[in-house]
Formats: C-alpha cells, sequence, structure tokens
C-alpha cells in the first residue's frame, strides 16, 4: 500500500500519527499500522483452523471428503455413545424384561431402576396430558390418587398403558358414557333432576326444583346399569365413581349436565408398538408406585 | 434518469421516468385487481388489493408531483455545494421509529406469551407462531432496514459529494421497500409464510422486495460513480458490501416455485439438508452482511463525525473489511452443527466462524479507538455515549459468536435460550444502540436544528434502554445455560435427570425477567421518540443554509 505517496501528509495533533491525506464530510482517516496483537491472534487463528481441517473431517472431494487424522466422525461419536448407554443399562434391563412386575416391586434395586426409566418415559409421554408429576389436569385423570376409571393394580395401569382408552387398538379399553340429551334419551327436565342427584351423591348442594325421588328414579333406569345403584362405579366399564368427590370434568352443574346430555368418550393413546414391552412395563411400575396404586 | 425537461425552463415535460412509472404503475393496478378476482385464498386477494391500491396511489402521487413541480428539474449544485436529497432520508428516518417501535412492542407481548401463553387468547392471528416472525421482520427488515436506507442515502451524498441520483428512483426505493414491509407483516398476520427464518416472506413479495433492491444497488452505484471526491469513503465500502450480497443471498435463498399466480404458495427449490444449508448460508449472512457491515458503515461515519476526530486506521479499515466479507460467507453452517450436515461443512462453519474473530474487532478497534483524544466527550455527550457503547456490545458479541461455534461450547447452547440472549445482545446493544445514535445525529442535521431538543432524554433513553438490554441479555444466559444443563443431565442409574417439560417449567422466572428487559427497552426508546418529535417542530431561528446542516455536536 502505497499511502506515502499522497501528497497530503497531515499531522494529526493529538496521537501524533500522520493522516492519509483525504477528507470526505470533513472525516479524515489516521495512518495507524495495524495492532500487533490484532494481527498475532488473527494468524494463530488461522494456523488453528488449519490444525483443526487436518485433525477432522473438512475437504470435500468429488464423492467424499477428508475423514481427518483419527478418522473421527459425528455419527460414529453419537452410536459409540449411545452403545455405550445400551450396554451401562444392559444387565439391568435385561433382568427388568425378565421379572414380572411384582417381582421389580419386591427387589429395590429392580425397582429403583424402573422408576428412573419409568419417569423418563412418562415425563416424554404421559406428561404433557397428565402433568410433570401425574396430577392430572380437567378431562386428564390425576394418577397420585386412589380414584382408578380402569383400575389400580398394576396388571390393569399395564393394561391401560399398552391398549389405551378408546384408542382403536382391538384390546382397548371401550365403553361411551352415552349422550343422553343430544340422542333425545333424556328430556331436558330430567337431565336437571339427574344432575343434582348426582351432585347429591357426593354431599353438594342441589338447586331449587330439585325432587330427590325424580333423580333416582332417572339414575336407577339410566346410569345404575354402569355407574351401580350406589353410583359408585365400575371399573370394568371405566364407570366413575360419582360418590368421591373427584371430578374429571368439574363438579358443578353446568358441566355434569353437559356430560349428561352430550356424553363422554376421551381417548387415551395405545403405547404397544410406540414403546417396548420393558419400557411400558417399567413405566407401569412408575405409575403404580406414584401413589394410588393398589 | 434521463429528463426531457426544456432547457429554457419554459414548457415542462414528464420525464421518462415519470411516463414510465405511471404506465407501470396503471399496468400494475389492473394485473392486480385481475389476480384479485381469481384468488384462491381471500388472504391472497388482500394482497392483491393493497399493491392495486399502491398501484394507484402511485399513479396520482407521480402526476400529481408533477403538476405541482418546476419546470426544470432539481440541480445537482447550487452555489458550488452539492444540492443533496433529503427527502427520502427524512421519510426513511421517521418511519424506521415507527416501525421500531411497532418491532419491539410486539417482541414484547411474544415474551409475555412464552412467560404467560394465556396471552396467546387461542386467536390464530396473534398467536405466538404468527407474531414471532412479525417481530424479527419488524425489527430486523423494517427499522433497521430504514435506518440502513436513510443513513445509506445520507451518508453516500456527502461523503461523495454528489446529490443522490434519480429522481423518483430514490423515493420509489424507500416506498416500494415499506410496501414490501406491509405486504410480509400482514402476510405473517393472515398465516401466510413460505417457513425459512428470516425469510418468512412468499413468492410475492420476494418478487417485489428484489425489484426494489435492484434499484437501490442502481441508486447506490450511481451516485458513486458521479462522485466529486477522488476516493470511496470506507463507509460506502460497507454499504456496497450490503446491498450487494443481500441481494445475492435473497435470490438464492428465496428460489420457490409458486403452485399458481393466483396462490400465494410457492415450493421451494432446494430440498432436505440442502436447503436446511441453504437458509443458514441465507441466515448467517442476513447477520454478516445485513446487521453486520450496513451497521458498520453507519458506524464509520457516525462515530468520527459524531467525535470529531480521524477514523483511528486505514489500513485496518481495509484490511479488516475484506477479511469480514470474505471470512463471514462461510460461517453459516455452524447453525447445523450436529445434525444431518456432513461433518466437513459443520467443520468449515466452525473454522471460518473462529477466524472470524479479529476481521470483526477490527471494526470495534476503529470505532473505539477514533475515541481517542476525544474520551472526554462521553461524559457531555449522550449520543456519542450510545454510539460508544454499542460499539462495546457489538465487540462483545462477535466475540461471544465464535464463541458458540466452537462444537462443544455449541452442543450445550444450541436450541437454548443462550442463542436468544447472543441475539439480543447484538441486536438491541449493537443494531439497536448504532442506529440511535445515528437517528439523533441525523434529524438536527436533515432538519436543520442546532441541536436536539434535550440531551436530556437521551441521557435518560440510554440508561434506560442500557439497564434493559442488561437484564435482557443476562437473564437469557442464565435460563439459557440452565436450559443445557438441564437437557444433558444424567441420573447415576444411565437416564436423564428431567423431562422437557420440567425445563419449560424452569424457565418461567427468567421469561418473566426477559420480559422486563424488553420493556424498559420500548420505554427507553418511546423517551426517544417524544425527543425526536419534539426536536423537529420546535422552531428555532434558521441558522444553517440547507446545504450545510449543523455539525456542532453536544458540548
Amino acid at each position: 500500500m502505497s499511502i506515502q505517496d499522497h501528497d497530503s501528509h497531515k499531522v494529526d495533533s493529538i496521537s501524533g500519527t500522520t493522516t492519509t491525506g483525504h477528507s470526505w464530510d470533513g472525516i479524515e482517516e489516521l495512518n495507524t499500522p495495524l495492532p500487533k496483537w490484532w494481527l498475532t491472534i488473527l494468524y494463530a487463528s488461522i494456523i488453528w483452523a488449519i490444525g483443526y481441517v487436518i485433525v477432522y473431517p473438512a475437504i470435500p472431494l468429488v464423492s467424499s471428503f477428508t475423514q481427518g487424522a483419527f478418522g473421527w466422525s459425528s455419527r460414529a461419536a453419537v452410536e459409540a455413545d449411545l452403545a455405550e448407554l445400551v450396554q451401562q443399562r444392559a444387565p439391568v434391563v435385561a433382568a427388568l424384561s425378565k421379572a414380572s412386575i411384582t417381582e421389580i416391586e419386591k427387589d429395590p434395586k429392580l425397582l429403583a431402576f424402573a422408576r428412573a426409566s419409568g419417569r423418563v418415559t412418562f415425563g416424554d409421554n404421559c406428561a404433557p396430558c397428565h402433568g410433570a408429576g401425574g396430577g392430572g389436569a380437567k378431562s386428564y385423570p390425576n394418577l397420585n390418587d386412589d380414584d382408578w376409571l380402569w383400575g389400580g393394580s398394576a396388571e390393569q395401569i399395564y393394561e391401560t398403558i399398552a391398549y389405551g382408552i378408546r384408542s382403536g387398538h382391538p384390546k382397548a379399553h371401550e365403553g361411551n358414557m352415552p349422550a343422553f340429551g343430544r340422542d333425545g334419551l333424556l328430556k331436558p327436565a330430567e337431565i336437571s333432576q339427574v344432575a343434582d342427584y348426582v351432585r347429591a351423591l357426593s354431599g353438594l348442594s342441589t338447586a331449587t326444583g330439585y325432587d330427590k325421588a325424580i333423580g333416582a328414579k332417572v339414575f336407577a333406569e339410566n346410569c345404575a346399569a354402569c355407574h351401580g345403584d350406589e353410583g359408585k362405579g365400575n371399573q370394568e366399564l371405566g364407570a366413575p365413581n360419582l360418590t368421591d368427590q373427584i371430578w374429571l370434568y368439574g363438579s358443578d352443574k353446568a358441566t355434569i349436565s353437559e356430560s349428561i346430555i352430550n356424553g363422554r368418550g376421551n381417548v387415551m393413546p395405545a403405547w404397544v408398538g410406540r414403546l417396548d414391552e420393558t419400557t411400558i412395563k417399567a413405566l407401569t411400575v412408575y405409575v403404580h408406585t406414584l401413589g394410588g396404586g393398589r | 434518469m434521463a429528463t426531457a425537461t426544456g432547457l429554457h425552463g419554459q414548457d415542462k415535460q414528464m420525464t421518462n421516468g415519470e411516463l414510465g412509472l405511471i404506465i407501470l404503475a396503471v399496468a400494475t393496478t389492473f394485473g392486480s385487481v385481475y389476480v384479485a378476482a381469481k384468488a384462491y385464498t381471500p388472504e391472497y386477494a388482500f394482497h392483491a388489493w393493497v399493491l392495486a391500491a399502491a398501484s394507484l396511489a402511485t399513479v396520482f402521487g407521480v402526476a400529481n408531483r408533477y403538476f405541482n413541480r418546476p419546470a426544470e428539474m432539481p440541480q445537482q449544485v447550487i452555489d458550488g455545494k452539492p444540492n443533496y436529497n433529503y427527502g427520502p432520508v427524512k421519510f426513511a428516518t421517521l418511519i424506521s421509529l415507527f416501525w421500531g417501535v411497532a418491532g419491539f412492542l410486539v417482541g414484547l407481548i411474544i415474551a409475555l406469551q412464552l412467560a404467560f401463553p394465556e396471552l396467546n387468547f387461542d386467536l390464530p392471528w396473534i398467536s405466538f407462531g404468527r407474531l414471532r416472525p412479525l417481530h424479527t421482520s419488524a425489527v430486523i427488515f423494517a427499522f433497521g432496514g430504514n435506518v440502513l436506507l436513510a443513513s445509506s442515502f445520507y451518508v453516500v451524498q456527502r461523503t461523495c459529494r454528489a446529490r443522490l441520483a434519480g429522481d423518483l428512483a430514490p423515493w420509489f426505493v424507500v416506498l416500494g421497500y415499506n410496501l414490501f414491509i406491509v405486504i410480509a407483516g400482514t402476510g405473517y398476520l393472515l398465516g401466510i409464510t413460505q417457513s425459512k427464518e428470516y425469510a418468512e416472506p412468499e413468492w410475492y413479495a420476494d418478487l417485489w422486495l428484489t425489484i426494489v433492491w435492484v434499484v437501490y444497488l442502481l441508486v447506490y452505484l450511481a451516485t458513486v460513480i458521479k462522485r466529486e471526491e477522488p476516493h470511496l469513503y470506507v463507509a460506502n465500502w460497507f454499504y456496497l458490501a450490503f446491498i450487494v450480497t443481500i441481494a445475492v443471498l435473497h435470490l438464492v435463498n428465496n428460489a420457490s416455485i409458486p403452485i399458481s399466480i393466483f396462490s400465494s404458495k410457492s415450493y421451494i427449490a432446494w430440498s432436505g439438508v440442502q436447503d436446511a444449508m441453504v437458509q443458514w448460508w441465507y441466515g448467517h449472512n442476513a447477520v454478516g452482511f445485513f446487521l453486520t457491515a450496513g451497521f458498520l458503515a453507519i458506524m464509520y461515519y457516525f462515530v468520527p463525525k459524531r467525535a470529531q476526530r480521524p477514523v483511528y486506521s486505514y489500513r485496518l479499515s481495509i484490511i479488516h473489511f475484506w477479511a469480514l466479507i470474505f471470512m463471514y460467507i462461510w460461517a453459516g453452517p455452524h447453525h447445523l452443527h450436529y445434525t444431518a450436515l456432513p461433518d466437513w461443512a459443520q467443520t468449515l462453519g466452525m473454522t471460518f466462524s473462529i477466524m472470524l474473530w479479529m476481521p470483526s474487532w477490527g471494526g470495534m478497534i476503529n470505532g473505539l479507538m477514533t475515541l481517542s483524544g476525544a474520551w472526554d466527550k462521553l461524559r457531555t455527550d449522550p449520543v456519542l455515549r450510545m454510539l460508544v457503547v454499542s460499539v462495546a456490545f457489538y465487540g462483545m458479541s462477535t466475540f461471544e459468536g465464535p464463541l458458540m461455534s466452537i462444537k462443544v461450547v455449541n452442543s450445550l447452547s444450541h436450541y437454548t435460550d443462550w442463542t436468544i440472549g447472543h441475539v439480543h445482545s447484538g441486536a438491541l446493544g449493537w443494531v439497536g444502540f448504532v442506529s440511535f445514535g445515528a437517528i439523533y445525529c441525523l434529524v438536527p442535521w436533515l432538519w436543520n436544528k442546532r441541536e436536539l431538543y434535550s440531551l436530556k432524554l437521551v441521557n435518560w433513553h440510554f440508561w434506560i434502554s442500557t439497564i434493559g438490554i442488561v437484564v435482557y441479555i443476562t437473564s437469557m444466559w442464565v435460563a439459557g445455560i440452565l436450559q443445557g444443563l438441564m437437557w444433558r443431565a444424567y441420573t447415576s442409574l444411565g437416564y436423564l435427570e428431567y423431562s422437557f417439560i420440567e425445563t419449560v417449567d424452569a424457565m418461567h422466572p427468567f421469561y418473566i425477567i426477559r420480559a422486563i428487559g424488553g420493556g424498559l427497552f420500548l420505554a427507553g426508546t418511546l423517551v426517544m421518540v417524544y425527543n425526536i418529535y419534539k426536536t423537529i417542530v420546535t422552531p428555532e431561528p434558521a441558522l444553517e443554509q440547507a446545504g450545510s446542516p449543523a455539525l456542532v455536536p453536544a458540548e
């Protein structure tokens, strides 16, 4: 660069450096050389980059690329990592796959492992609906309490997880709450009476105009077949206990009436085919030992 | 643009540009109405109507301008001084403030939506997914873009000592660019997107931007070519690198084929990992050439101008310019570490990102060291302080960037809020502050005022927004590193410690803190808008000639 060739060599009085002799709209430029530390780091980073290119896969060729000094590849690295993890878990996973759920729950080491595995599976697959701790939400049952729709024994929980509820799987739990109102099975007045009757079952207040006799009659003729004469539910059919003050959709009269009018038929997917046998088993152990398992 | 005006100033004639633009606008009006009538979706029809309205407005605008203007075209030089064209500069300056406030506000809304999802209100138009691109496009392209248009049209004239080339062309650029912004932004709200980050607008918006951008390049080049200065000032190199490279990036990343001229939907020419690579080559260089090269151009003019000191090193400006331009273009693959992208391309992205560190810092050194001998001015001039702090944030984020491109660091930081923090230290600290500093300089110069309405308010703006930025980026650093550590935590039994949903839950307090930081930044900007408004409307005895605006900085 022949900056020296320019005609003006004005010296900036503050820095003592010459300017390049140009001025644009009053802006001048000093003739300061490149900072040494700047240039040193720039060269060092270039040398480092050349070294990295030699060591790691770097230069594209016609149909492949240079593999680097050690043949490292990100794909092989992740496969090695996964293999190591599988190997680390292998003995316990093998024991887990052989043992029954009862055996797992009796063996503290297997139980701890199954719960650790089940917790991860639960977090990735179940938590979006049932909550991170299995606490449930409106329309999604709480898994910590001992109120079970389809049964709280280990075997029953396993069936529910594996095949789901109204999931379309041949072994899925079936059984719908019919749409008594929409399908014309009950008149609005009857729905109002039976909704109050259901509320009364768990000691909730009833609206004025409620006639227990009518409510009881409608209940006996329409609801008792599934929910039982006393409304205590039937886990064979997934019919909830109506007397325990635990409500899946809500206890206000409007919500109860909505259930009676339009029915209910929530879906839980079948996990068999998505999760392997051992994983479902571990998940079952996790849910079973959350606190409400029977 | 050729003029057909009578030399004797008697008979007024339309220029080729005026006539041509009216004919094109009439044709576009009819074409748009036709497309609107046959559009597949009401959203697309709406955009066709917008184009029809804009074309019709162009016809009346150009005709009205013709009837009101004198027969002779504006002179290039008056009394030996260049007759600078500030109209388009003023327009772009003011509208950049409008888009800035809008973009920061939408940013605040989506920050709150992340903390409180109820704020989506179950309405598709204001859901996070649609507001997020509205935010990014509004701040980058609408706010930043208009600041670049305004400053480049100002700087190229002043440093070339030449009136902006073209008569209608500069107006076509600023108005056409903002029409693109309107089409892009309303499109997001209506659900029109091609799902490419920072390149969401669909094919017809892209085509329109291409036309505008080519005219932008031509106006800029023509002004440079007719310059009165023997040499080209460094800011112009950066502006040209920005304009040319953005054109190339835009064309390659938006190579898509519409399913019909009557539909907004198109399909991209690239597929699979090639598409991902093209997208991040684009995305990274949008950062490199829009948000870095463009705003470095602003820095190279406004910092020495405001500090009234010569640029620190001419040699450094040349070396770091070419090094930056050469290195940046290869660094894109670092956005795709540990993906299906071949290892060699990841190596390319990482090594060039590391080598990019010093070329980036060249700009910081030149910006900061220009202050040597004038550091005392930082005490008294909050505008200069804003410019200098912007350069400091630039230095910080261009160190953080190469750091995050290192694969082991990236394996922790990628996909976390650390990235969001990094982006905002550059966006709020560097791009935001250098833009504010430039606008604070430009407005008194353009409107012939001796000084801003209130330097005290600039000081308030500076401190409110600086605290906002610090709150924002520190919350995102903590959130991001926490998130990354939670994702990779294993129990002694070989299982993940946390489910994804638990990591989401852990972000909640940081999202609230981030929203507070963003709110402060917005509040500072509102102070600025008030200050700028008062500066423009407060009358003062005109002391300066139109050709030589006040250059006196704060004392």
